[in-house]
């Protein structure tokens, strides 16, 4: 169900033939990304770097105000003032996106790295037919196509998120949450990109509908071939999603595992956290929350800037701050209790 | 043995136009008490659309019901005026689903919680309000030095729901209608916030009517369980017995939803039909959806006792003795 099989998209190959499923499709390589605001700086994205294969779902995880959103919107290149991009690279395939130019950056968007917004509730014009919103998406990366052939593309798209056809003559308002969501993950797909970003798509769905959405994406991205980043703070839809689970906290990845690793054996004292706090069939009526609160990005704590709230501090945590570090298996941890260990 | 609130056969039927009416039953022929001698926690669950909100609104008196009549204490709340009408307003609290849109941006946040206490003269002196004001935020595990006199901006979510919560305390309510109190703040301080709710039901003794769509957090804090699906219960009973057992059709689609956080659980394979849009119809309302639809789901099921903490509206049960719907609080266990 490759919905790029009939399209001539004028742009290089970036997949070339014999190219193994393992080959990074993505690299992030230390992303930094600052708010200037009035009370000061607020270093949203502190080196980030990862890399993410074809075909694989990456889930970020991390409390509110810890960079997710930051993350994805400076993978678009979106990101306003005051908040600037203040180095890195992100590559999809071959192409450093921070490298291009505004048009560069622009015909990338869709076709390379799609982003699927939060709330997409609210990113439907309500003015305008879903099929014009579509249409409008693919003739400014495919001027030249015909108007048949745009309409065919929006309509196979739609089908692939399980829509009817019918949806691409109807106006939002027609449309159920759930539905609408769909739509927005049939833009994010007309162009058959690498890379697709979906910042917490579910989070204002009820279960049923959401595991519908979830199932939406999944069979997509299978269909593409697409490698997806999953944004949210749900653990349990992580592990039922994704391959890989990336924690932030604070702007900085602290810990990058499989899915498998992260929930048998957390290494961060964050993750750990995380995980524990997380309601299942045989802890009723136990609410084990993560003590204190989020630091505020405008005043970090020294050191590793979980310590306040860490439960196995040590003295240097207050002092020295952690860089990333390889664990024996390739899971990448920031904190100091693994210092040894390397 | 007094009923602190009663619901008699009370339905919600919202109508538009005018030529072609077209009516859509919010909730249908919902009967439920709750006693006061035992303060519990009820949860009522379902997607959205069920209903859930609109029996929130009806409980806290903002819409009235098309038929049936909602007792508090002996007495209809329509009825209700003047101090009456205040001794309700204040026994009966909400906390609802947003904590950002509760708050005017304009006030700090003392202006939530000095309002009610002006309101309902719950203060002798401007010391005594504060102690009371300090008083509930203690219980809900907040600092007041860190809160009082604070702007809501400068608070998180998680505080801020909090406070809500505090609110509601100070009022010393019989009944907390919370809907949906957790879907809009984080993971992880989700596991604090409900269990304020529940230590305010088990220390203070506030029955507590918990909405939500949330199916693993009403496992953890409630002890029964009323499944809503278009406005008509489908199964209520025991919370364990509900999610771990689930007798009927949706609640089973429900349950199989739920991400669980476990590697080794996964969502069913069982593929989902979608809802489809409009009309109630009649008989069974899960029936255009329900993989196990059999004929005589064109007739409205009753309620059948599955277990005596336990009941499903469903056919495929039809073996099991009849309930009314009158007796379905008798089913749930305090």
């Amino acid at each position: 169900m490759n919905i790029m099989q009939s399209a001539a998209e004028p742009r290089p190959q970036i997949r070339p033939l014999g190219t193994m499923a393992t080959d990074p499709i993505l690299h992030v390589r230390n992303l930094e990304v600052t708010y200037y605001t009035d009370s000061g700086r607020a270093k949203a994205l502190d080196n980030v770097s990862f890399t993410l294969n074809a075909g694989e779902k990456l889930g970020m995880v991390g409390e509110s105000g810890s960079g997710k959103s930051t993350l994805a919107l400076a993978m678009m290149r979106m990101i306003k003032p005051p908040g600037r991009i203040e180095g890195g690279q992100v590559i999809v395939g071959d192409v450093d996106l921070m490298a291009l130019d505004q048009e560069g950056m622009r015909n990338a968007r869709l076709s390379r790295i799609a982003y699927i917004p939060q709330g997409a509730m609210n990113s439907l014009n309500p003015v305008m037919r879903i099929g014009a919103q579509m249409a409008d998406a693919v003739r400014s990366h495919l001027p030249n196509e015909p108007k048949p052939a745009i309409e065919a593309r929006c309509k196979r798209a739609l089908q692939s998120v399980d829509l009817d056809a019918s949806v691409f003559r109807m106006y939002a308002h027609e449309l159920s949450g759930g539905m609408k969501q769909r739509v927005c993950i049939a833009i994010g797909i007309l162009l058959d990109p690498d890379v697709i970003i979906a910042d917490e798509p579910t989070s204002a769905l009820d279960v049923v509908t959401q595991r519908q959405v979830m199932e939406t994406i999944d069979n997509v991205q299978k269909a593409i071939n697409a490698a997806v980043i999953l944004i949210g703070h749900d653990m349990g839809l992580m592990a039922q999603f994704v391959d890989r689970v990336a924690v932030m906290y604070a702007g900085r990845l602290v810990e990058m595992s499989t899915v498998r690793e992260m929930f048998t054996d957390p290494k961060h004292p964050y993750s750990r956290a995380l995980i524990e706090s997380l309601p299942s069939l045989d802890n009723k009526g136990v609410f084990q929350g993560i003590p204190g609160l989020a630091p505020s990005l405008l005043r970090l704590p020294s050191g590793c800037a979980f310590h306040p709230r860490c439960a196995s501090v040590m003295p240097v945590c207050s002092t020295t701050r952690p860089e990333a570090q390889i664990l024996p298996g390739g899971r990448s941890v920031t904190c100091h209790l693994y210092d040894g260990e390397v | 043995m007094a009923d602190l609130l009663r619901l008699e056969n009370v339905s919600k039927v919202y109508s538009r136009g005018l030529l072609h009416a077209q009516s859509n039953v919010a909730l249908s022929d919902f009967s439920l008490t709750l006693r006061e001698d035992e303060p519990t926690i009820l949860t009522v669950a379902g997607e959205s659309g069920s209903g859930k909100t609109t029996l929130a609104m009806l409980l806290l008196g903002f819409t009235q019901p098309t038929t049936g009549r909602i007792i508090y204490r002996g007495r209809d709340i329509s009825t209700l005026r003047g101090a009456d009408k205040m001794a309700y307003r204040r026994e009966v609290q909400a906390v609802f689903q947003d904590p950002f849109a509760v708050f005017n941006p304009f006030y700090t946040v003392d202006h939530l919680l000095t309002v009610p206490i002006q309101r309902f003269k719950l203060a002798k002196s401007k010391a005594d309000a504060r102690a009371k004001m300090e008083e509930a935020l203690t219980a809900v595990g907040l600092r007041p030095e860190d809160i009082l006199g604070r702007f809501p901006h400068q608070l998180s979510g998680g505080q801020r729901q909090r406070i809500n919560v505090a609110r509601a305390l100070l009022l010393k309510p019989k009944l907390l209608i919370a809907d949906e109190p957790v879907s809009m703040v984080d993971a992880s301080l989700r596991a604090t916030i409900l269990e304020t709710l529940r230590n305010l039901q088990r220390d203070h003794g506030v029955s507590i009517i918990y909405i939500t769509h949330d199916l693993t957090t009403a496992y953890h804090i409630a002890k029964s369980i009323i499944v809503l699906y278009r406005g008509s219960v489908m199964e209520a009973g025991d919370v364990d017995t509900v999610i771990k057992d689930p007798q009927h059709p949706y609640t089973q689609l429900l349950v199989d939803s739920i991400p669980w956080p476990n590697l080794d659980q996964r969502w069913g394979a069982q593929p989902i039909k979608a809802r489809e849009a409009g009309g109630g119809g009649s008989g069974c309302r899960f029936r255009s959806r329900c993989p196990q639809a059999m004929d005589i789901c064109a007739t409205e099921p009753p309620l059948f006792e599955i277990s005596p903490t336990h009941t499903a509206s469903c056919f495929l049960h039809h073996k099991q003795p009849e309930v009314a719907m009158e007796r379905l609080s008798q089913l749930l266990p305090a």
